[in-house]
């Protein structure tokens, strides 16, 4: 049905036009995105790569519609963003799991208050939802973890734990703000894995906004570069190795090269920001 | 663990010292009786005299413990709305405040013109006693609430319902607690105001009427009733507080139970 919606009005799954974001008003205003145009296809996987500040979050904000654009429409799936009957997954720099609760519970959560899931809640939480909760901890690496509280476990037991809630109810659009930002290198490439294999079956859409940039090249098939004030977007390109990609492929030449030019768009655009200012 | 045990033992010795001070203060200073009873003479009337004065403390107990449950239910109701509408915030804060400045004695009389003396004030101004510490606890956890969690559950499409059931509520619960253990006190202040008042029953009517009589060591029994009363009714809420929030103070009892 919706890909009727999308051909019948011409517009990819996720779909940004001539979209601008001001924070704040009159004399403290901050233009953090000016006119950007974004389109990413349905079960796309699409790394954000920018110096701080360029409004990376600010994208995933306006496609999880946390807030509205200042001009311009922002389309997921064919509608106008929080219209949408879609499920979106989202994690953050920070685990911001729910300490009162324990980490089953705490992945539980989406299916507690997303349709379809929510009708079945009562139900199927300590059967079908409770198998796939253990599956699914297994996964990232945290099998018989479910009792515990966030206070008792690590900062990486935390971010898998939180992945682990962004993903349990099947969103069809997935928003990763710095996910791995604070875990340490093995936990992240750990991570980064993990992470290629759901998107690899579930097919979820993505968006990744990171610092990393060997991370964006490992997991996504297009990187957008951004350049601040004000944020928009200056490179878009597509990254052609094939998949399963591993740590190991980081090393090819072209692989050093893309991360390359990558780093040196942003260096440039870093720079011409000091020059400006 | 032996530090805590050291600790619980000084501070049941502190205790006890302070009555053995107190009572031995009154023999040595020849203290009488019609200005500071002694402890020990406090608690023989209240054993010898309980059944004259169980009549009256049940009533104390229940008429507190009906204000306190109708505290909890309005304060909950109004602290919820206040925290999580900016609106009925700016309405509704500056008429608590004015609310509260009120001293509640003044409005016993207005209760017994509405509903006559007895059991009704008693119980309404202990609920009015008791409901603005829990107010304003449960209105400032909802307000407080990170940005960050909102955030999760906007992405979810949740309704405002249900972020209030899942994330509002459970993280004010440390507030709430916190605000019961006041309130309790105050619940039994406000129903000792409105029996000393307007009521032939409760204790503060029996303290009332032992006053008159000059039977002070009664009115002391009346009051280390309701001291024993306050302190099980506190003991019970910091019971429950632990097992319930001891996720806000990383309780290891609270993840095994
Ligand atoms: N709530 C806000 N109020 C005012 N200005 C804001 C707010 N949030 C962000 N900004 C400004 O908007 C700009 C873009 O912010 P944004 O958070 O999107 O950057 P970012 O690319 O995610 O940066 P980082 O990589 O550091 O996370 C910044 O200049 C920031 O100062
Ligand atoms: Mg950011």
């Amino acid at each position: 049905m919706t890909t009727e919606v999308d051909a019948a009005l011409d517009r990819s799954y996720v779909q940004l036009d001539k979209v601008t974001h001001t924070y704040g008003r009159g004399e403290r205003q901050v233009r953090a995105l000016d006119e950007t145009d974004l389109r990413i296809d349905k079960g796309d996987f699409i790394a954000l790569v920018g110096p701080s500040g360029c409004g990376k979050s600010t994208i995933l904000k306006l496609v999880t519609g946390l807030m509205e654009a200042s001009t311009g429409y922002v389309f997921v799936a064919g509608r106008e963003v929080g219209a949408e009957p879609v499920r979106v997954g989202m994690a953050f720099q920070n685990p911001t799991l729910l300490p009162w609760l324990n980490l089953r519970d705490n992945v539980m959560l989406p299916l507690k208050i997303v349709p379809p899931f929510r009708q079945d809640y009562r139900a199927k939480r300590k059967t079908e939802f409770r198998d796939r909760i253990e599956a699914l901890l297994t996964q990232v690496g945290l099998a018989g973890f479910g009792d515990k509280y966030p206070w008792q476990l690590s900062g990486g037991m935390l971010q898998r734990a939180s992945l682990c809630r962004a993903l349990i109810h099947e969103p069809q659009l997935l928003m990763l703000d710095e996910p791995f930002g604070a875990l340490d290198q093995f936990t992240r490439e750990e991570l980064w894995a993990i992470m290629q294999e759901l998107w690899m079956t579930h097919r979820p859409t993505v968006l990744l906004v990171t610092h990393d940039l060997k991370e964006a090249a490992y997991l996504a098939n297009r990187i957008c570069v951004m350049a601040a004030r004000p944020g928009r977007i200056i490179d878009d390109s597509v990254v052609p190795f094939a998949r399963p990609r591993t740590v190991a492929m980081s090393y090819d030449p072209e692989f050093v090269s893309l991360t390359q030019h990558l780093r040196e768009l942003i260096v440039s655009a870093r720079t011409t920001v000091e020059a400006q200012s | 663990m032996s530090t805590e045990k050291r600790r619980q033992l000084a501070s049941i010795a502190l205790i006890i010292g302070f009555f053995v001070v107190w009572e031995l203060a009154c023999i040595v200073f020849g203290i009488k009786d019609i200005v500071l009873p002694r402890p020990s003479q406090i608690i023989t009337t209240l054993v010898t005299r309980f059944p004259a004065i169980l009549p009256h403390a049940i009533p104390t107990l229940v008429n507190t413990l009906i204000g306190f449950a109708l505290g909890i239910i309005g304060g909950v109701a109004i602290g919820a709305l206040i925290g999580s509408s900016r609106l009925a915030y700016d309405v509704a804060y500056p008429l608590l405040i004015g609310f509260s400045s009120i001293p509640k004695v003044a409005v016993v009389p207005i209760f017994v013109l509405w509903f006559g003396a007895g059991f009704a004030p008693a119980v309404l101004t202990a609920m009015i006693l008791c409901i603005f510490p829990i107010v304003v606890n449960v209105a400032t956890g909802l307000a407080t609430t990170e940005p960050e969690l909102e955030d999760v559950m906007r992405a979810l499409k949740a309704s405002k319902l249900d972020t209030l059931l899942n994330v509002g509520l459970p993280r004010t619960m440390p507030y709430f607690f916190a605000s019961l253990k006041v309130a309790i006190t105050q619940a039994f202040v406000g129903t000792v105001i409105a029996e000393t008042v307007a009521s032939n029953r409760g204790i503060g009517n029996l303290m009332m009427i032992a006053s008159a009589n000059f039977d002070v060591p009664l009115v002391f029994a009346g009051l280390l009733i309701l001291a024993l009363l306050g302190v099980a009714l506190y003991v019970l809420f910091a019971v429950i507080e632990n097992r319930v929030t001891g996720w806000a103070r990383r309780k290891d009892e609270f993840a095994g139970g």
